[in-house]
């Protein structure tokens, strides 16, 4: 079943303004791992503030949960998504980690029991139970992020969005926010969405929604989004490793197909070492 | 400008209740003239080591020499203001610090308060915006109209506009796009060579300290635990112990130099270096194995 | 001398005056400062200082650490002293220098004023060091309930106390590293006249305005999302307890007060 469907989505931010997005037209089945990548001013941001309902599309529709935001439902759907943003600083809220994972609870009038039950489950799951009374400033960027998952989940939301959630993070942050991830991926059914230029995180996910200049280029497997290489590299992103080295090879007139994973491409060299 | 760290320690809020020591035994000899990557885990101290380069930070003990200057720590603000003119520091999200109302004035404000007049200053500003690859229309923009990237190419056109001989670098592509990151390592590279400075870069990233490095300073815990050239710390056992990772290339060199059971010859640390290996390799044969 | 200063400051602890509720410790505050205006005598003065050292030594703060920590205060206290002995006349003259006589009156006052000032700074400074900075902001906030019934934002103004509590590290740091960046591009920032060293702000300020806006608005829409619509129906994750201590406590407090009282009544 479909949880975000746009159907020609088009957005400026005013009305005079150029337009951010053109005809977005996807659907995001339940369950998946999404991942949206796209150089910066792409229009992929946008699309999420979409998502979260802070904006409404200009013209076509935006469905979340079949759905279209409108002044009533605004908050009944915001309680069914959580959303991790870029900064690790401006969306902790409260003064102490534990206090900030309440947040949400809060807000929505979560019994206090049933807070302190729920506070220290999530805080398990993202590995920052030894934390509960840190404050934010004691804390690294993947730290204050993980509680950022934390907080996100703590409604058991259908959906979870990672807005950029790793670009400000050094790669031992970076890593262990993935991990948090993939397992919290593992053990629940929740549907992620992942904003993301870091090509580690588009290979976690199950499909690829690749933005240029406000327009969708294609949504597809990571596997067969990276058989676009050229493509990709001319629209601003990076390529793994491997079909990097590819290319290399190609320049030099050594064949090689375009592998992903890394044993196979050793598998090749090798092979072509003792064929020659 | 050579620099060179001798024994230097530093303890944040010396002398009280407070105290924290944040390096200890730091010692450090940067060629003029070179690039040279400081790395290390968060919390190594690396970000504490550039304050003490052009003397935002003096030693608690020991001494840093930075050209013929010498900063210990009871050395006078006036030389400090000296050595700050020509020790330029990109730091980590530098769009942060941009203030006045048009692009052209925040690029001027540095060589103007290190005395250069005004006529030469906006020069000045005219020719890196156009090197740092902006449309000349934003000299006369507020800083805070433009994108993200624009901001920071604003913010580094700022520091180099004073023509520092020694130009650090503090996680400069942080929160950049891949291609915004290219772009600006590129960018440091030729100006490395075209205007003959002193490159030091403090980084996260081991491909860049291996592809634009040549030496690397290595810190854990508040120290220096290595400086050596990039081949020695990735092919010896410095990088592992000290849990940085290996660029990719020479990860997947040795992935295949054990599959094949025979040596490349030599350490691949970019994906270039390791095609140029490997076609060799094929040329020459098997017969020489 | 500004780095060792304590005011404001929390030192987390397990004492029984940290385990007390904020609210008692609030209430305790608010009362102490009508109780020690009933001290008149020099057995009544003495009462008090005895009493707070008694609460010094309940926080298990050491109590050097308290001194060393006020003792800029120390030296306003130390100059109304000097200003009352100089200047209040009555009673005997003890000695003169000059034109200038000491009266036993201004030793007095000077004395007791002295008392209060030293007890009222000592009894505030504890419940700023027993107390972190976010229960104080609870128990202002359920203190202040009552006022909601009379429109007053209660909750809106403790959230507000309790996201500057909670941004003023990362501010402080922002500054710091804003401070060194203008200081490398040769900002200069203790030389010159006012003027300059006036101008010599700008740099600071405005980066500063602009990043704390920019947290703001991030901050908004992150609240947003969460759920945020303002105090109502809002459930509270921080509970305070009101145990049998902090009965406890304002019940010595009072019966404190009653014999100061009777104290002055009888002299």
């Amino acid at each position: 079943m479909a949880i975000v469907q746009g159907e020609r989505v088009n957005f400026s931010y005013d009305e005079e303004g150029p337009r951010v997005l053109h005809d977005v037209s996807f659907t995001i089945d339940r369950g998946k791992w999404i991942a949206i990548v796209g150089h910066n001013g792409s229009g992929k941001s946008t699309l999420a503030k979409l998502m979260i309902g802070l904006y409404l599309p200009t013209e076509g529709s935006l469905k979340m949960f079949g759905e279209d935001y409108t002044e009533q439902n605004v908050w009944n759907i915001r309680e069914r998504i959580g959303v991790v943003f870029q900064n690790p600083d401006n969306q902790f809220v409260g003064t102490t980690v534990q206090d900030d994972v309440a947040f949400s609870l809060e807000n929505r009038g979560v019994p206090y029991e049933e807070m302190r039950e729920r506070v220290m489950e999530v805080l398990r799951q993202v590995s920052m139970e030894q934390f509960l009374d840190a404050e934010p400033h004691h804390l690294s960027g993947g730290q204050k992020q993980r509680v950022a998952i934390a907080g996100a989940i703590a409604l058991h939301p259908e959906l979870l969005i990672l807005d950029e959630a790793t670009s400000m993070l050094d790669p031992q942050g970076r890593e262990d926010v993935m991990r948090t991830v993939t397992e919290l991926k593992e053990t629940t059914d929740v549907t992620v969405i992942s904003i993301t230029h870091d090509l580690e995180e588009v290979l976690l996910a199950d499909e690829v929604l690749v933005m240029n200049e406000g327009k969708l280029l294609f949504q597809t497997t990571p596997e067969e989004m990276f058989r676009h290489g050229k493509k990709l590299e001319e629209i601003g992103l990076d390529l793994p490793f491997t079909l990097r080295l590819a290319n290399l090879l190609e320049r030099e007139e050594i064949n090689v197909a375009h592998e992903l994973t890394e044993e196979k491409l050793v598998e090749q060299l090798w092979t072509l070492y003792f064929n020659k | 400008m050579d620099i060179v760290f001798q024994q230097v320690g530093y303890r944040y809020a010396a002398d009280t209740p407070f105290e924290t020591k944040a390096l200890e035994d730091v010692n450090i000899h940067i060629q003029s003239g070179s690039f040279t990557a400081l790395v290390g885990h968060t919390g190594s101290g690396k970000s504490t080591i550039l304050l003490h380069m052009n003397g935002l930070l003096k030693p608690t003990t020991g001494s840093v020499l930075i050209g013929d200057t010498k900063v210990e720590r009871h050395t006078k603000g006036k030389v400090l203001r000296e050595l700050r003119s020509k020790v330029g520091i990109v730091f980590q999200f530098p769009e942060h610090q941009l203030f006045e109302e048009t692009v052209e004035k925040d690029i001027m404000f540095g060589p103007m308060n290190f005395g250069m007049d005004e006529e030469r200053a906006r020069q000045k500003a005219h020719e890196l915006v156009a090197l740092l690859g902006l449309p000349e229309d934003v000299l006369q923009k507020s800083p805070f109209d433009l994108s993200g990237g624009q901001m920071r190419r604003v913010a580094i056109a700022g520091v180099l506009a004073f023509e520092p001989e020694v130009l650090i670098l503090d996680e400069p592509t942080a929160g950049l796009d891949p291609r915004g990151q290219k772009e600006i390592m590129n960018l440091f590279l030729r100006l490395h060579k075209e205007q003959n400075l002193t490159t030091i870069l403090v980084t996260h990233s081991m491909e860049d300290a291996a592809r634009y490095a040549d030496d690397i300073v290595v810190m854990n815990a508040g120290t220096t635990v290595a400086q050596a050239s990039p081949e020695e710390v990735f092919s010896t056992n410095i990088a592992l112990d000290n849990g940085l990772e290996l660029p990719q290339a020479y990860q997947f060199q040795r992935q295949l130099e054990e599959k094949l059971g025979r040596s490349l010859g030599e350490v691949c640390l970019t994906e270039e270096q390791f095609v140029r290996a490997y076609s060799r390799l094929l040329k020459e044969g098997i017969s020489h194995a | 001398m500004l780095e060792k200063m304590i005011i404001g400051r929390y030192v987390p602890g397990t004492s029984f005056v940290h385990r007390l509720d904020p609210r008692s410790k609030l209430l305790f505050i608010f009362f102490f400062i009508f109780t020690v205006f009933l001290a008149n005598d020099l057995l009544s003065y003495s009462l008090l200082l005895a009493f707070t050292f008694f609460a010094v030594w309940l926080t298990q703060i050491p109590f050097r650490f308290l001194f060393n920590g006020l003792k800029i205060v120390f030296y306003l206290i130390l100059f109304t002293f000097l200003m009352h002995v100089a200047f209040t006349k009555g009673g005997e003259v003890l000695f003169s220098i000059g034109r200038f006589h000491i009266y036993e009156e201004g030793l007095k006052q000077g004395f007791f004023i002295s008392i209060r000032f030293f007890t009222l700074i000592f009894m505030t400074t504890l419940l700023t060091l027993t107390t972190s900075p976010i229960s104080v902001t609870d128990g202002v906030e359920r203190l202040l309930n009552p006022l909601n019934a009379l429109k007053f934002p209660v909750h809106e103004l403790a959230l507000m106390m309790s996201i500057a509590l909670r941004f003023i590290p990362t501010l402080m740091d922002e500054t710091d590293k804003i401070v060194k960046a203008q200081v490398a591009r040769g900002s200069d920032l203790n030389t010159g006249t006012l003027k300059e060293r006036f101008q010599a702000v700008v740099p600071l300020l405005i980066p500063l305005f602009i990043n704390s806006f920019k947290r703001a608005t991030d901050l908004a829409v992150a609240m947003e999302v969460r759920g945020y619509r303002g105090g109502e129906g809002r459930t509270r994750y921080r509970q305070l307890a009101w145990q049998g201590r902090d009965t406890l406590v304002l019940l010595v407090l009072f019966a404190f007060s009653g014999v100061l009282l009777y104290l002055r009544m009888k002299g």
